[in-house]
């Protein structure tokens, strides 16, 4: 193998799992350490400047960090980030200080935002201090967009929202609330410099032809519509016994606030088997802990009605099965029908893209699913000024994808706005920093000792049931914060090789608690990964191979179970490892846009 | 500074026969200089043991006083071990030997604590071939003292402070194949590929074992114009053949042209297979051994591997007729003779 470029600025990212894994890519490690250090506020601003909603993230967000987390591959579980990020949040002091201060000089250019989610959001944080004139159109009457319509306020209070929405309103945002764009044409013909589209998914599917559904349909809900409408509190009952349809995170919070509005038998029935359902785990966990039935396998057959009057739901039992390729069927298992009682039935089976205030001649071009036909790393549309992201733009994810697209679409509009190209995106901000502290001494924690992950507590029942406003989830207090932060394996403070200081004696292949330093003779990878000291099998993770060294053997260290508890540079007789803190910082919209040139 | 390793390992860490895996044959973390030559020592002797899927308990390490000697204390923390006084491990460990023959011995000390002040002990162990591996971690220096030369120190070499050694080297191989040693062998340290099959052969070896392994102090004598720094050992080794150990002798599969291989068969149904020999030379002839030690020295040369081998040589036990079980296992039926015997005994001596 060639040596591995170690200034590739990928190569260490892709180490720092859970940075890796967020596709905001917020420096996970380095706030966590802020946070065992009760540096609160400034673990807040990393997150606010990568993530812009810590403390909605600590609360909602779908954490693609903790399943990449390094202490899973080595532990039994990952490192609470997401609660952790709530830490900083629930106990930051002054962090507007810290933020762009406004009024910023205008540089003359007006953008249009249509949607008041996250992407949207995002858009205008990154774009307003670089002296944009922003103009936000949002049909609700105030910003958040599916955070604040579709995620009850027993997980995240209207509070932690409005303080992070406000904090983008106040650097200067023309918002035209209560504002529904009918017509696209309209923004289109008052000749902002750029527009962004980000509109959501917020179409949620329906069951239309299930026999009974139009005699039943005064009953009958579609999930999203319904919570919004929970939330802006046009609607504060329900049935006594309630069906959810749908196995998502939304099924799980329709699910729950249906409880909470005076429903005392409420159901969840999936299509699919429970251990494939969409929801996040810990969601379907809470719904079970609240006493909510998950009925698997089910699948709806028709909404049973007496005399126009909703009476339940008939459901066909079927077993999910799996052809080689691992693809599922969903096969009647034979079993009778199923009947279960209810005066209303939720659906939340998924939800879809729609644009119906858009134009079909304005020159904006959709593919067979309706989603519009964009540039996959610039999120520019076929009109070069328009600009899509969040959900809106490749169907629903979640917020963080929204946020990191709202990064991206903001740096295309900067180089769109000053005429630059917008496939040349600006580096990453990179930067590696040794730890060395004394001659066994680091500026990290490097102590790793196995701790279980700590549970996070709970607001009993008795409680939250009575009211939807009312928060679950506690956060952390401190004490238990700081232990949860010590359980982060430093992954940013990275093991850096050089060759040249190296003279062969072993110490590090000796000390390695996990095994995962060889010096052996060079090869291709496939055949490297067979002659190492220990098995490398995940070919994800990559192998750092040094240059060739006196013997003519090479160093190769698989990045896989690397604890960086940094005993091989402690047991280094000449320094040939370091442990250095990389910094990756994704680009945004700002000055490195206008350097280039 | 870490005190502790982390007790995560790989979690793919492959277990040997007896299920263990090398987590079990670890010790506590070294507190020697980073980059000490005995560490690599330490962690051949761990993966020797692995490999051999031994049973920690099984094994009984002894050491005297010095750098080296610390080292039992990070391997194989699950063995038996007993840290004696300076130069006397042989003699600890000859009478432990004695004691109980089940056991396997590994004695580990430095060229201080045997080629100085345990030099009377470590002769008469090689004369009397107790059962055990000896292996010396020898730098030529007195590192806890802080680097004075040692009585192994070769003549000429520079001290870090300076200083030329003006006396001659005690050459360890060399006074034990004199005393009759029936495995002698030596190794560098920065070599483990050598150095794991030597250790994995001398345990099974039946008789005393000898291994030189150079190791170069880190701290005090591994500068330029040593004769134990790492790129020195490096720039002069020969070695002598390519080693295998075969923990079973059916299994010798790969076959090496005539003249060039060699396999030598141990007590225990093991064997050493020897390839890519030095010419001129056979492991278990004492004076082409002898000749080939005698001609690396003229030429400067640091001669490594098994030098000499005698497998069939009598071991301690089989010379003095010792009882088979240990001694903590002989009961006083075992230990009084009866009344009948103690009457023929009796007149024996009228």
């Amino acid at each position: 193998m060639k040596p591995t470029d170690i200034q590739n600025p990928e190569y260490f990212h892709k180490v720092v799992d859970c940075q890796y894994a967020c596709p905001a890519h917020t420096p996970v490690p380095e706030y966590i350490r802020l946070i065992a250090a009760e540096r609160y506020t400034e673990a807040y601003m990393i997150n606010w400047e990568s993530n812009v909603f810590p403390g909605v993230l600590g609360r909602t967000c779908d954490r693609p960090c903790e399943p990449a987390c390094r202490r899973g591959r080595v532990d039994e579980e990952p490192v609470a980030i997401c609660r952790l990020k709530r830490v900083a949040a629930d106990n930051k002091g002054d962090v507007k200080t810290f933020m762009p201060q406004g009024p910023f000089a205008q540089n003359g250019k007006k953008i249009a935002l249509i949607g008041g989610g996250p992407a949207s959001l995002t858009v205008a944080r990154d774009l307003a201090p670089l002296g944009y004139e922003i103009h936000l159109y949002c049909e609700q009457k105030t910003g958040g967009g599916m955070m604040r319509s579709q995620i009850p306020s027993f997980r995240l209070p209207e509070t932690v929202l409005n303080e992070e929405v406000n904090y983008i309103l106040d650097l200067g945002i023309h918002t035209h609330f209560n504002h529904y764009v009918s017509s696209f044409k309209e923004i289109l013909d008052k000749n902002y410099d750029a527009v962004f589209v980000g509109t959501g998914a917020p179409r949620g599917k329906d069951l239309s032809n299930l026999p009974g559904r139009q005699e039943a349909a005064k009953n009958i809900y579609v999930g999203i519509e319904w919570l919004a409408s929970v939330a802006f509190e046009h609607t504060a009952k329900i049935g006594k016994k309630v069906i959810v349809l749908g196995g998502g995170n939304t099924a799980m919070d329709c699910c729950r606030t249906s409880l909470r509005l005076g429903a005392d038998g409420v159901t969840v029935a999936v299509r699919s088997p429970i251990k494939e359902m969409k929801a996040s785990p810990w969601e379907i966990e809470d719904a079970i802990n609240e006493g909510i039935p998950i009925l698997e396998n089910m699948v709806p057959k028709s909404f049973e009605t007496e005399n126009g009057i909703l009476k339940g739901m008939t459901f066909e039992k079927v077993n999910a099965v799996y052809d080689e390729k691992g693809k599922r069927t969903l096969v009647p298992s034979g079993e009778p029908d199923v009947f279960i009682e209810a005066d209303d039935v939720l659906i939340a089976i998924g939800q879809e893209n729609s644009f119906p205030w858009i134009e079909k001649n304005i020159g904006l071009e959709f593919d067979k699913w309706e989603l519009p036909l964009l540039n996959e790393i610039t999120f520019q549309s076929t009109l070069p000024h328009v600009f899509f992201g969040g959900d809106s733009a490749f169907g629903p994810k979640n917020v963080i994808t929204a946020v990191a697209h709202g990064h991206q679409a903001a740096v295309s509009i900067d180089l769109f706005c000053n005429k630059k190209s917008l496939i040349e995106r600006p580096s990453p901000y990179t930067n590696l920093i040794s730890q060395k502290m004394g001659i066994h001494e680091w500026i990290y924690n490097n102590d790793v000792t196995p701790d279980e992950r700590h549970k996070v507590p709970h607001a009993a029942t008795a409680v939250t049931l009575k009211d939807r406003k009312k928060e679950v989830e506690l956060g952390f207090d401190l004490p238990t914060g700081f232990k949860e932060a010590e359980r982060c394996l430093n992954c940013d403070i990275q093991t850096v090789f050089m060759e040249d200081r190296c003279i062969e004696c072993d110490a590090c292949v000796d000390i390695c608690p996990t095994t995962c330093i060889t010096f052996t003779t060079n090869g291709e990878e496939d055949d490297l990964r067979t002659r190492l000291l220990a098995p490398s099998k995940d070919l994800n993770q990559e192998l750092y191979v040094s240059d060739s060294l006196k013997t003519g053997r090479v160093m190769v260290k698989d990045e896989d179970v690397c604890l960086h508890c940094g005993l091989c540079a402690e047991r280094c007789p000449t320094s040939a490892w370091d442990m250095q803190k990389y910094i990756y910082q994704v680009t945004k919209a700002g000055n490195t846009c206008q350097k280039i040139a | 500074m870490s005190y502790i390793k982390p007790p995560f390992r790989h979690p793919d860490l492959p277990t040997n026969e007896v299920g263990y895996s090398k987590k079990d044959y670890e010790g506590a973390i070294s507190t020697l200089c980073a980059g000490c030559g005995h560490d690599s020592i330490s962690g051949a002797i761990v993966q020797a043991c692995y490999e051999m899927s031994i049973e920690p308990h099984l094994i009984a390490k002894f050491s005297g006083i010095g750098c080296s000697s610390k080292t039992p204390a990070y391997f194989l923390s699950n063995s038996h071990g007993f840290n004696s006084v300076h130069g006397r491990m042989p003699s600890v460990t000859t009478g432990a030997n004695l004691a109980n023959r089940d056991l396997i011995y590994l004695g580990v000390s430095g060229d201080g604590d045997t080629a100085s002040i345990g030099m009377g002990q470590f002769v008469h162990a090689i004369r009397r071939n107790v059962n055990m591996t000896y292996i010396v971690m020898n730098n030529g220096c007195y590192g806890l003292t802080k680097g004075q030369d040692s009585a192994t120190a070769d003549f000429g070499s520079l001290s870090k402070g300076g200083s030329t050694n003006m006396f001659q080297a005690i050459d360890l191989v060399g006074l034990s194949m004199e005393l009759g040693a029936t495995f002698v062998a030596r190794s560098f340290s920065g070599d483990k590929t050598q150095l794991i099959p030597l250790i994995k052969a001398a345990m099974s070896h039946q008789g005393f074992a000898f291994i030189d392994v150079i190791s170069p102090c880190v701290t005090f004598n591994n500068n330029v114009g040593s004769t134990k720094s790492y790129d020195y050992v490096r720039d002069h080794v020969e070695t002598l053949s390519m080693m295998d150990f075969v923990p079973d002798k059916t299994e010798i599969l790969v076959d090496y042209a005539e003249g060039d291989s060699k396999s030598v068969e141990l007590h225990d149904g093991s064997a050493i297979q020897l390839h890519k020999l030095a010419s001129g030379w056979d492991p278990t002839d004492r004076n082409l051994s002898f000749d080939r030690l005698h001609q690396s020295r003229d030429k400067g040369e640091i001669l490594t591997g098994l030098i000499y081998i005698e497998p069939n040589g009598s071991e301690l036990h089989s010379v003095i007729n010792t009882v088979k079980k240990p001694l903590n296992s002989l009961s006083e039926k075992d230990l009084m003779p009866s009344l009948a015997t103690l009457e023929l005994i009796n007149e024996d001596h009228r």
